[in-house]
């Protein structure tokens, strides 16, 4: 019986929207609209919290990363063929952070050198190697899956050994184990002591590091090999050479990064000021600049602060006019339909019976513009993160929300037009024209 | 005892500050079964009458016993309930559901009572049958000629086998030869035992009925028995 009833309303309200197709398909836009903006303030809100734990979970949240940027060029022109560039981080800031900055967990110096790697007589890998010491598993997710990471025995004797990462490996030594062989990289050998997970590619790479690239830049680049940071300094060169219009110049990096990890996020903050003023006194020129994972996060948290209000204002504001307007259109409907009321009225419907049936009406309406509002929301988001460039992304819940605030708009601006069909007096509607 | 049983019905209208006395103290009893016409020009009270006897508006003062049951102060839902259950109404304008089919439109009586899809669609084939439109069940209204409309409303006026029905200027919109088909049914329900109550301006049908009441001024004028 039940069933009969809703078949029955529902069909009749189907019907009767159908009856004025254009009518009801520009009502439900309001709906639509609104539905559309919940969803993709729901998809760039979720987005964003993604990245932002992907980034706390990438960087760390109480990390402090101190980058070398190449100065602005200053116009010497002492006309001079061979000029050496000096700048960037040395060895002695990260000495000098270690030994007067308080509250610091650990500090590590990291050396990055993009070159090619080979074993045996196989073709050549392009592979970006980090010259770090023991404790870059303190700043970074990696984590030796086979073997051992690097060790302070390997630091202290400089010894040629180096931890790769998975991608380098199968790249490598496809089916071999690479556990104990030799990697060949800039004339020297290094023993596989390592295998290490593969971070994530959002790891920021510097202005520098692609200068001792091969051909083709960094953008081959297949993954990390690790090897002690002494190592690093004496085997490979910090002079880069750099031909140009028949001078020679060259620069002189030592390191790369400095990564300062605090006690607590609370520490931060101060942590980098202090930072900022010790390398201030270390450094003529502004070679360096502080990264703050924990900054980005908040700039993150603020931006979808913004996008919720924004979008959310939008959803509301789009939310109530569509809602005005059905409320508007039902009130129409059951003043074009008063005889059909009067005539079920007198056929033994209930007040609650017209109720329910105009109620449905307006239900179906929203509801079908929910749907249509699901359709088109799922589909901005995309567009959002193709051409803003944000990640986006849409959960179940978001659309269980959306198809309930349409609901709910449906039921509150059903219920007064519903309301005044239900109370019309039967024999004034019979009677009506 | 009598299906319908007035007692002293009033019904005064309320016209601003002037109050309008439509229906003075009418009684009235109708035998199950009878055949009734109302006759008498407008702003006599037929309609007011008419609206009280379907349970469609309440009486300033008197009683209504339908069915052996005081209906004159029972609430909107009972009062729904009555209309639905015990009363048939056959309207001059048809008053079908333009979106709805023939069987559709039988079955809505039904479908406020409470019955289940399946026995409503079967009873309201039944009762089209019956009416004569075996081959117009799935016609909207628009389709049909206002005979045939009249022959659904008759139909759906019978769908929950009411106590009393009420007809109101049923031929009034239809032609002579319409007319006839759907006096001709009238008098078959008479004749299979129905009580009808119709309002006319009609004397050809009034001829028809077992009683004739005319009424004057909200008043019963004359009552006529007809002895044919």
């Amino acid at each position: 019986m039940f069933l009969f009833r809703l078949k029955h309303i529902v069909r009749l309200g189907a019907k009767s929207l159908w009856m004025h197709r254009l009518r009801s398909v520009l009502t439900t836009l309001g709906i639509v609209f609104g539905v559309c903006s919940v969803i993709a303030m729901l998809a760039i809100g979720e987005g964003a919290s993604m990245a932002a734990q992907q980034t706390i979970a990438q960087l760390g949240s109480t990390n402090l990363i101190v980058e070398t940027v190449k100065p602005p060029e200053e116009k010497t022109d002492t006309g001079s063929q061979q000029t050496i560039e000096e700048y960037g981080l040395t060895y002695d800031d990260a000495e000098s952070i270690r030994n007067t900055i308080p509250d610091v967990q650990v500090v590590v110096p990291i050396r990055e050198i993009d070159h090619r790697a080979r074993y045996l007589t196989r073709p050549e890998v392009a592979i970006k190697i980090i010259g770090t010491i023991p404790w870059y598993t303190e700043i970074s997710p990696i984590r030796a899956i086979r073997g051992r990471f690097l060790s302070s025995v390997d630091l202290q004797y400089r010894l040629a050994v180096c931890v790769i990462d998975d991608r380098v490996a199968q790249k490598l030594f496809a089916f071999d184990d690479p556990l104990g062989l030799d990697v060949k990289i800039y004339g020297s050998y290094y023993r596989v002591v390592g295998i290490a997970s593969q971070p994530a590619p959002a790891h920021t790479t510097t202005a520098f590091g692609a200068d001792l690239a091969s051909p083709g830049g960094a953008s081959g680049v297949v993954g990390n090999v690790y090897i002690p940071l002494t190592t690093a300094k004496c085997r490979f060169p910090e002079l880069d050479f750099r031909f140009s219009g028949g001078n020679r110049s060259a620069e002189k990096v030592e390191l790369q990064t400095i990564t300062v990890k605090a006690d607590s996020s609370e520490q931060v903050l101060p942590l980098r000021d202090i930072l900022d003023a010790l390398l201030d006194r270390l450094h003529e020129k502004k070679d360096y600049q502080i990264v703050v994972p924990l900054e980005q996060l908040m700039a993150m948290a603020r931006l979808k602060r913004i996008y919720s209000v924004v979008l959310g204002s939008i959803a509301a504001i789009s939310l109530l006019v569509g809602g005005i307007g059905i409320m508007n259109i039902m009130l129409a409907t059951v003043s074009e339909r008063t005889r059909e009321i009067g005539i079920r009225r007198a056929l033994g419907a209930r007040k609650r019976d017209i109720i329910v049936q105009f109620l449905s009406e307006t239900l179906l309406l929203t509801l079908a513009g929910g749907v249509l509002g699901i359709i088109l929301g799922s589909i901005i988001p995309s567009l959002v993160a193709y051409f803003g460039n944000m990640p986006t992304v849409i959960t179940g819940g978001s659309l269980v929300l959306a198809f309930g605030i349409s609901a709910a708009v449906g039921i509150t601006f059903g219920l007064y037009p519903a309301y005044r069909a239900a109370n019309m007096d039967p024999i004034e509607s019979l009677r009506h024209e | 005892m009598a299906v319908v049983d007035i007692r002293k019905l009033s019904k005064t209208y309320q016209l601003g500050s002037v109050q309008v006395p439509a229906l003075q103290e009418v009684d009235l009893q109708i035998e199950p079964g009878q055949f009734v016409a109302v006759m008498g020009p407008s702003g006599s009270g037929k309609s007011t009458l008419l609206n009280l006897l379907g349970c469609l508006d309440r009486p300033t003062s008197g009683r209504y016993y339908l069915g052996g049951e005081d209906v004159s102060r029972l609430d909107d839902d009972r009062l729904s309930l009555i209309r639905g259950k015990r009363i048939g109404f056959i309207f001059q304008s048809y008053n079908l559901i333009g979106q709805l089919n023939v069987v559709e439109n039988i079955q809505l009586p039904m479908f406020y009572q409470g019955f289940s899809e399946q026995a409503s669609a079967e009873h309201a084939e039944q009762l089209a049958v019956t009416v004569g439109l075996a081959d117009r069940l799935e016609h909207r209204p628009s389709e049909l000629s206002g005979g045939q409309q009249q022959r659904v409303a008759i139909a759906r006026a019978l769908a929950n086998d009411p106590v009393i029905i009420l007809a109101d200027e049923p031929t009034g919109n239809l032609d002579s030869a319409s007319g006839a088909e759907i006096l001709g049914i009238l008098d078959r329900l008479h004749t299979a035992g129905k009580t009808l109550i119709i309002v006319t301006h009609d004397t050809e049908i009034a001829a028809r009925a077992q009683r004739i009441i005319r009424l004057h001024d909200g008043q019963v004028e004359t009552e006529l028995a007809n002895e044919n």
